[in-house]
Order: C-alpha cells, then structure tokens, then sequence
C-alpha cells in the first residue's frame, strides 16, 4: 500500500491521534461505573474506529474500506448501542454498575497492561514501516483492557460492552495496523459479530425471565463436585 | 466443484430446517439432509483419492489429504446424530414441554453447526476459518441452552463469553498472520490464503509469526479445551442435549485442533519445528493430567466423559507437538477414533440418562439387566474410550506412547499416569452403571435409537485392526504434510 507523501504529512499524525482517542475511551470505560454511559464510550469508541477506517480509506484509495466504514459506523456507533440502550430501558436494569476492585486499582492495572502490550508489540513494531507504527501495540493494549473490564465487572449488560469493546480493539487492528484485512473476511467478521449480538439479545430476556435479574451473580451455582 | 456441493448441501437444511424442522417431518428431513451431505462428501473424498489436493472457488475453497479424512469423520458423525436425534428429541420434548418452535431452533441450530464445521475444514482463507469457528460457537451457544433451565442458561452464557473471548484472541493472530503475509505476498485477499501461505512460509517474518501463533493457540486452543481455559466444556456438555454434546465432543474439538495444526504448519516454515512443538506438547500433557485428575471427583456421568474428551484431546495435541511423522499420523488416528468413540459414549449415555432420569453417576445402576442392548452400547463405548483393544484409541495411544519413547522419554512416565488416573476414573464407575440389580421405575427407551453406536463402534475396530489403505495413504500425506 502507498500513500503520498502529503497523506503521510498530515494523515498519520490524525491516525496516531484516534488510536490514542480508542485507548482513552477504553480506559475511561474501565473506570466508568454507570451502564448508561458505559453504552455511550462504547458508541464513541465506534465513531473512532469508523474516523479511522475512512481515514485509511482515504489515505491509501482502496474504495472497499469505504465500505467497511460505513458499516462500522452503522453497527458500531449507531445500531448496537442503540439497541443496547433500548434493553436498558425494557429490562429496567438501573442503577451503578458495581466493580470487583475498586476503580483506582483497576485504573493502576490497565496502565500495567498496555506496558504489557507495548512490550509485547515491540518486536513487531520495530519490523513496520513508519506507517502502523505503534498501532498493534494500542490495538492489543486497547483489547486486554476491555478483556480486564470484562473481569472485573458482574453485570451482564456491562460484560457485553466489554465484549463489544474486545471486537472494536481487534478492529482497529485490522484496519489501522494491516491497512485493512480482505473484504471478505471483515464482512464475515462483522456478520459474526451482528448474529453474536442477537443472540445475546436473546439471552437478556431468558435471564431475566429465569433469574429476575440481570445480576450475573445468579449465574454462579455450577460446582465442582 | 464437489466442494461447493458438499457446503451447498449442508447449507441448504438451513432455511429447510428453520421452516420445516418440527416433529416428524423435521427429524426425518434432518436425517435425509444428512444422508445427502454424507453422499457428497463421499464423492469428494473419490475425487480427492484420483486426483489429489485441489482448490476451487478461485482459491478460496481448498481439500488436501489432511482434511478430506476429518471431512469424512464430519459427515459420518454428522448423520449418525440426527439418526440418534430422532428417537432422543421425541422424549425430550415430551420431557421438557418444547414447543415447535423451539424444536425448529434446534434443528436450524444444529444444521448451522455441521455446515459451519465443513466450511472450517474446507476453506483455504485462515480469515473465513476464524469466521467460521464462530459460526459454530454461536450456533451451539442456543443449542446448550435448550431446555432454559438456570443450569443451562449459566452454562451457555460461560461458554459464549469464555469462548467468544478466545476467539477474539485467535482473530488478534490471525490478523497478525496477515501483517506478516502482507511482507511476502502483498496486500489483498490472497494473502490469507493457506496454500499461498505455506508456498512462502519460510519467509514470513519469525517474530510477528511467533506471536501470532501463540494468540492461535490461546484462541483456538479455548475451544480444544486445553487448560487452563476449558471452564466451559464440561458445563456445555452436561447442560445441553446429549446430541449436543456428542457433536461438541466429536467434531468442534477437532475442527479447532485443525486449526491450530494449519497455523503450526506455516509457524513451523518461518521458526522451525521446536517452537510450536513444544508448546503443543506443554499445553497438550497439562491438560491430559489436569483432566485425568478431575475425573476422579466427578459425579454427573456427562461431566465425567466431557473431562475425558479434555484428556484425550490433551493427547492428540501432545502427539501433534512431536512432531515426527509417526507421532501426527498417531495424532490424527486418535482423533478420528475419538470423535467416533465418543459420540458413541455421548448417544448411549444420553438413553441411560432418560431412562433413569438423572444425570447422577449414583443413581444409573444395571443396564445390562433391563435393556441389554444400551448396556451393551455403553460398556463397549466406554470400554473404547478406555483404550481397551480393539479400538482404534489403543492402537493410537500404543503409536503415541512408542513415539514418546523415542522422542522424549522422560515424558513417557507422565503420560502413562494420565492415562492410568482416567483408567482409575472411569472404569469403576462403568462397571457399577452396567451391572448390579436395576432400580425400579426405569422407563426403557427405543432400541433404534441406539443402532448408530454400534455402526460406529464397528468403524472404530475397523480403524484399530485393520485401517483401510485409503485412509493409511492420507493419513501417512497428513502426516508429512504436518512434518513440514
């Protein structure tokens, strides 16, 4: 992939720029305790991801990423938080979402993480060109975050931000870091991720209607024998 | 152009079954799917047997030796469980009070899973595997929560969250994968092509391949069930239908072990055979003992032959990680007599659970005096899983062990106390849910449904006494291919 030397001047610092946005928000949606705007990070992180795939779109002229940001634009930052939003209201779940550690260590424990993404990104960041530099490291460090935020948290609705949030990191690995993967495997990714969405949509009402809560303390009762 | 068929066919039940697939009519549909799917795939393994590995679909679409023989064990499990299915879901929708619409779910599902399962093993892009190791894990998700008891509501929940995790983290390999192959082969849909791939393996850059494959692992390695991220499996298999569980068991463990194996293939080119080897042989022997020992203090009979297809699929990724030709060919035999032996034991185990109507090893006492037949089923079954000759596990566990001898010794010892603590787990158990008095108020269940354990026992001594040549040729090509 070539991109101008104009389009390097102007265009990669913008990208280096939204990737630190996506990290921010994933820190900030592990410290967030309400479910409310836990929906709402996870809605901005999508408007990210959406920037970012049309800004590489843009950069390198591959017209299928156009596409695929109007599609992440759609599901990411419009459709899914949406329809999680109307759960919200129709479950009647309300109320602060509770954390297993308290929010200044988990903040401490996501800065260890991304160290630990970074370190781990490292030999393969020092292979890339100027372009992705440093994009796979926030891109891992962006999903182990959102994979600590599943950890700590009991709520149903805010595990599945967690998940969602999994799936927005490795995004934006696939298009910032490989300039985009083959069309073809990013819509089945993204078909995957829709039907795992309904899915889950499914599964908020059968709790419910087993449990009366969304709580998913409920779902503890399974024991080694 | 048989590959498309063979996909078109199990894709076409879907929408068949979604609209069909109650009652009779659907259970004799899926059957009649099935039988379909089988006949294609049987024709494809001829077209492979003359003329080789090939693509289609514009390389999109692609059958070596290595997944024609797993292709075919999908098929033959494939229909051997909706043959089962028939006689199991007429009880338990009685038992449960399923309406027909959620029986139109489990047979949609169901479908979905066994074409999702072909169009893993038959894409060549290491993106659309991915793609479809999901599909699978979705539609088996609504499959473990059938019945939308508390028990398999958590159960299904822990499996989409804990696989759903794991796989995110086998897509971070795979598009690091990409990242590599972008170097060599330019960027494009042809990059994550596995024969594209393989051609120019031995200059994908090792550092990015290196992580790459343990991110694969660690994805993949979620849904073999390898330790420490099993957590899931053995609530999946108890809390879902035993068909379910037959085909967890049976046919995703080894289609997410044949994912791994194709990534160790094109790990192998770029950083030598140690590196993948060793931690398929690490990751392998723990859960081999891990597993053995949580047998010994299991009392639900599902959860203690789920634990056990973590111990056998430990050994086949053990084998897999020697690496020499005669440890895969032992590898694959195993996992093909498992798949078969194991939906065996999963059918046989499902009919003694209805008739006792408890999944508590406890309580299913004397099969053998009041339906000879299941008796019969299950203690062979077991007997097979046990390693017991002549099935074909114990000529693979024999090649497995023999191997290890030459490779590793010191493992040998390991190895050995694995399998004598399954032994210890399983075999004592056996023998009080066969014989003795049975207890009264049993309800004796069909015998058809039970003829497909003995068709496929009858394949496992087939493939214990005496393997067809066909199968010995792909098995020894596998093998090589798998050597590198």
């Amino acid at each position: 992939m070539t991109i101008s030397a104009q389009g390097l001047a102007w265009g990669i610092p913008l990208l280096r720029l939204l990737a630190a946005l996506l990290l921010l928000l994933a820190f900030a949606m592990l410290a967030q305790r309400r479910l409310l705007t836990l929906i709402h990070l996870l809605a901005w992180q999508g408007v990210v991801l959406a920037t970012g795939t049309a800004l590489v779109a843009l950069l390198t002229g591959q017209t299928e990423l156009w596409f695929s940001a109007a599609l992440t634009l759609g599901l990411k930052a419009i459709l899914i938080p949406t329809v999680l939003h109307r759960l919200l209201r129709r479950l009647q779940v309300r109320g602060d979402v509770e954390a297993v550690l308290n929010i200044p260590l988990t903040l401490l424990a996501g800065i260890a993480l991304v160290i630990f993404a970074f370190s781990l990104a490292a030999p393969i960041t020092a292979l890339t060109g100027i372009v992705t530099r440093g994009m796979v490291g926030i891109a891992l460090a962006a999903v182990l975050l959102a994979f600590l935020m599943m950890i700590t948290r009991r709520k149903a609705i805010s595990q599945v931000v967690g998940f969602l949030a999994i799936d927005n990191g490795l995004f934006f690995a696939a298009t910032s870091a490989t300039l985009g993967m083959p069309m073809i495997v990013e819509l089945g990714v993204a078909l995957d991720a829709l039907i795992g969405f309904v899915i889950l949509g499914v599964f908020f009402f059968q709790i419910r209607e087993t449990f009366d809560s969304m709580d998913l303390q409920n779902l503890e009762h399974i024991r080694e024998e | 152009m048989l590959i498309l068929l063979v996909l078109a066919c199990a894709a076409m039940g879907i929408p068949l079954l979604a609209l069909w697939g109650d009652g009779r009519r659907g259970a004799a549909l899926f059957i009649g799917l099935n039988t379909l799917t089988l006949l294609a795939i049987l024709a494809l393994a001829i077209q492979v047997l003359r003329d080789g590995a090939f693509t289609a679909g514009g390389g999109q679409f692609m059958v070596d030796d290595l997944s024609i023989v797993l292709v075919l064990v999908d098929g033959v499990v494939g229909l051997s469980t909706a043959w089962f299915s028939r006689n199991y879901m007429l009880h338990e929708k009685a038992h449960w009070l399923l309406s027909r619409r959620r029986v139109r779910l489990y047979h949609a599902m169901f479908q979905t899973f066994l074409a999702t399962m072909l169009l893993a093993l038959l894409t060549n892009n290491m993106g659309i595997l991915w793609v479809a190791m999901e599909g699978a894990t979705l539609s088996t998700v609504l499959l473990v929560s059938l019945f939308r008891t508390a028990e398999g509501l958590e159960a299904a929940w822990k499996y989409f969250i804990l696989c759903g995790v794991g796989l995110a983290m086998a897509l971070f390999g795979t598009i690091l994968l990409y990242f590599a192959a972008q170097k060599v082969l330019g960027h494009g849909a042809d990059a994550l092509l596995w024969t594209h791939l393989a051609a120019v393996r031995r200059q994908l850059q090792p550092q990015v391949m290196a992580i790459a494959f343990i991110f694969m692992l660690v994805g993949y390695g979620t849904k073999i069930g390898l330790t420490p991220l099993n957590n899931w499996l053995p609530d999946a298999h108890a809390s879902g239908p035993s068909s379910v569980s037959a085909v967890l068991s049976g046919l995703l463990l080894n289609v997410a072990l044949y994912a791994v194996l194709r990534a160790k293939v094109l790990v192998d080119g770029a950083l030598g055979p140690d590196f993948a080897g060793r931690l398929l042989m690490g990751f392998g022997l723990l859960s081999l003992l891990v597993a053995a020992f949580s047998m010994l203090r299991q009392r639900d009979v599902k959860r203690l032959f789920a634990y056990s297809s973590i111990e056998h699929m430990g050994l086949a990724t053990f084998a897999f990680g020697i690496g020499a030709p005669l440890a895969s060919f032992a590898g694959l035999l195993h996992v093909i007599s498992h798949s078969l032996t194991k939906s065996s034991v999963f059918f046989s185990v499902g009919q003694a659970v209805q008739s006792v109507g408890s999944r508590e090893i406890q309580r299913i006492r004397g099969l053998l005096e009041f339906s000879p037949f299941l008796g019969w089923a299950l203690m062979l079954a077991v007997l097979f899983i046990l390693g017991m000759p002549p099935s074909g596990l114990f000529l693979s566990e024999f090649l497995i062990i023999t191997s290890t001898l030459q490779a590793q010794p010191w493992l040998t010892p390991l190895l050995l106390l694995g399998l004598g603590v399954a032994f210890a787990g399983i075999f004592p158990r056996l023998q009080g849910m066969v014989f003795g008095p049975a207890p009264e108020g049993i309800a004796r269940q069909p015998v058809a449904g039970i003829i497909p354990v003995f068709i496929q026992l009858a394949l496992v001594i087939v493939l214990g006494v005496f393997i067809p040549w066909i199968l010995v040729q792909w098995m020894q090509h596998a093998a090589l291919l798998l050597h590198g």
